[in-house]
């Protein structure tokens, strides 16, 4: 194993994130999962949309595309299409993915193009100052939900797996030896591969909801974490946020969710290319 | 390209142009009046090494786009109203980013969904002021079928050269029109490529421009590792807040396009020499004008028509000129004006600008336009 700070832009080092934020933790771990991908740093491209975790981007030194709200899935999806070789990553978050980006996520999984997907859930818009993010659960105070979120959050997982995702997991940064493994299957995988990482936002969800400091906020994803590879489909989930209970109260399946095989889209569509088709 | 006339659609040379001139990968959304372009370039793209993708909206068909010319494909994206207005975003993050990319607007009537399958020419000014901040606008207006094929290599001759996307406009009625078209010649050689860096990757830096102020840019996983962000940026693609790092690539942003007339010349004329009154009219309206210029020397007035090829940046020079030389200027637009105040801007009063719009889904008639024309000229005045 090489040193992974190889990966980095010293140039563009302090990073922006918060104290006390996890997704320096997610970060380290996509990056200890590139190194052991063992591939040159050169055939890495790195593809993101618009919030914290999406910021990451500009830090590593890969190919990367920090591109606009929501739609790295979109923009990942031509780079992919012309240059196969590459292996793409997308970064994004909660609402950069679910809510202005969902259509070009559920999209990319439909499709099945080999793309590693890691989507940041911290569940509020951290950049923008702590507002409510599709997933933000039930009766959570956020700065739009004074009096109470009112709304059900997606589950991320459910939604891309039922889109057609051949991979799919979820992981937290309470552990980054896990989700190490987990982003190392994720790359490996020859297809789309979706992975959500519960990572916290101590400064503008967890102040507003008395989840205590970062540590606590950590130790409370590791309370509602219950199965270790559990499978979506055994019907015995318990998932994060299906009741309106204090955030985070319920516990959640990690692991890997969905495993499958099923043609990727690249080499189909270079399939017709290398066949000659003409009408 | 075949030298002998064939019967062609405005759509299918559209698709026949960006083939030839090294087109190999297209994302598109389904639209009314563009679908053809998609379809034909589906048809086309997997015999000529390319790919098709059709995407999940216009949205993501321009992302797609510009992720794909990041990896070194020529690539372009066809649409219309409705989803030209979804894919202003991505034209500021490829001006911003300076990603070689071409976007071919059919117009249809607006606003909104408006009249579909009617002929419109209500994106004039969208197509330069569409996305927010100031950009970098390179517009160009088939007036003919092989004009579309001839402009559509244009497109991506500048959206190579100056790194920037490039925008071929007309709309419905020449998208579905057929007629007989004779197609130009691709140069020997095809259209030449984007600027490659000449230094080592450790060296390279992606947003440092050489005199011209165009910088060479390399393609990803081509061993040069660089960073591309809609955020502003420095030299080397990394974000910025300092004013004057921002003001200067902004400045180089827009400077930049500056010799486009190297690639194609702003505007073509008819009978202009000598006129008295000059019609200005682009794509559809400049079939009618030049039918009206036509019958207005039958009737003894002697005009003309100045019809800009490039419509942005706006050929104030060719404007300016001919504002010099006539005693009025008549603009016919299918819209409710918004070239007429472009050239009266650049005729800056030396003559009457006389407005003539029509903007109901109708093509303009030569009839109208030959009365605005008439009006300026009464009977007793004439040669």
């Amino acid at each position: 194993m090489g040193d992974i700070r190889r990966f980095l832009r010293p140039a563009l080092m302090p990073h922006i994130l918060c104290p006390g934020c996890s997704h320096g933790i997610v970060a380290g771990a996509l990056l200890r999962a590139i190194d052991r991908l063992d591939v040159a740093q050169d055939s890495v491209a790195v593809v993101a949309g618009i919030g914290c975790s999406s910021r990451l981007v500009g830090s590593l030194d890969f190919c990367t595309l920090h591109t606009t709200h929501g739609r790295a899935p979109a923009f990942a999806t031509g780079l992919k299409l012309a240059r196969p070789d590459l292996h793409v990553i997308v970064l994004t978050g909660d609402g950069d993915g679910l809510a202005i980006g969902g259509n070009h996520l559920i999209h990319a999984a439909r499709r099945n193009i080999d793309l590693t997907c890691v989507l940041f859930n911290n569940e509020v818009y951290g950049m923008t100052g702590g507002q409510l993010a599709p997933t933000t659960p039930g009766g959570a105070t956020t700065t739009t939900s004074p009096y109470g979120n009112v709304e059900a959050p997606f589950d991320a997982c459910r939604l891309i797996a039922a889109a057609g995702a051949t991979f799919v997991g979820r992981g937290l940064a309470y552990e980054p030896a896990v989700l190490e493994d987990l982003f190392l299957r994720g790359l490996r995988h020859p297809g789309f591969a979706f992975i959500e990482v519960i990572s916290d936002c101590p400064e503008f969800y967890g102040r507003y909801n008395g989840l205590g400091s970062p540590t606590a906020m950590l130790y409370g994803q590791k309370r509602a974490a219950a199965a270790i590879d559990a499978p979506l489909a055994s019907g015995a989930s318990t998932l994060l946020h299906e009741s309106d209970a204090a955030p985070a109260a319920v516990p959640l399946d990690t692991g890997v969710l969905v495993e499958i095989e099923r043609p990727e889209f690249c080499a189909r569509v270079r399939a017709l290319a290398a066949g000659g088709k003409s009408r | 390209m075949n030298q002998t006339p064939q019967l062609l659609q405005g759509n299918a040379a559209c698709a026949a142009g960006a083939i030839a001139a090294g087109c190999r990968f297209y994302a598109g959304y389904p639209i009314t009046p563009s679908s053809e372009i998609a379809e034909g370039m589906a048809r086309r793209l997997p015999a000529a090494g390319g790919v098709f993708v059709q995407m999940e909206d216009e949205i993501a068909s321009l992302a797609a786009v510009i992720g794909a010319s990041l990896g070194g494909l020529r690539a372009m994206t066809a649409t219309s109203g409705p989803g030209f207005s979804l894919m202003q975003e991505h034209i500021g993050f490829a001006a911003m980013a300076e990603v070689p990319c071409v976007i071919v607007n059919v117009m249809r009537g607006g606003p909104s969904t408006g009249l579909p399958t009617s002929p419109s020419q209500g994106d004039m000014m969208q197509v330069r002021w569409g996305t927010h901040g100031d950009v970098p606008s390179l517009v160009l207006t088939p007036g003919s079928v092989a004009e579309v094929y001839e402009l559509t290599v244009a497109a991506f001759a500048l959206a190579e050269r100056f790194r920037t996307p490039v925008i071929v406009l007309y709309d419905e009625m020449l998208a579905h029109m057929r007629e007989e078209a004779v197609l130009p010649a691709v140069p020997d050689g095809g259209v030449p490529g984007r600027r490659r860096p000449a230094v080592p990757p450790a060296r390279y830096r992606p947003y440092e421009a050489d005199a011209d102020g165009i910088a060479p840019i390399a393609d990803f996983g081509s061993g040069y590792r660089f960073h591309v962000t809609g955020l502003a940026h420095d030299d080397r693609g990394y974000p910025t807040q300092d004013p004057r790092t921002a003001a200067a690539h902004q400045r180089r942003r827009l400077d930049k396009i500056a010799s486009y007339q190297s690639v194609v010349a702003p505007v073509r004329t008819l009978q202009l020499d000598d006129a008295e009154v000059a019609i200005v009219a682009c794509g559809s309206a400049a079939r009618a004008a030049e039918e009206a210029v036509g019958e207005a020397r039958r009737r003894g007035i002697r005009a003309g028509l100045l019809r800009p090829i490039v419509l942005w940046p706006f050929p104030d020079e060719s404007v300016r000129r001919t504002a010099a030389s006539v005693k009025a200027l008549v603009v016919a637009e299918m819209n409710l004006g918004q070239i007429t105040r472009e050239v009266e801007r650049a005729a800056g009063g030396r003559v009457p600008v006389v407005p003539c719009h029509r903007a109901d889904g109708e093509l303009i008639e030569p009839e109208q336009i030959l009365a605005c024309v008439e009006a300026l000229c009464p009977a007793g005045a004439r040669v």
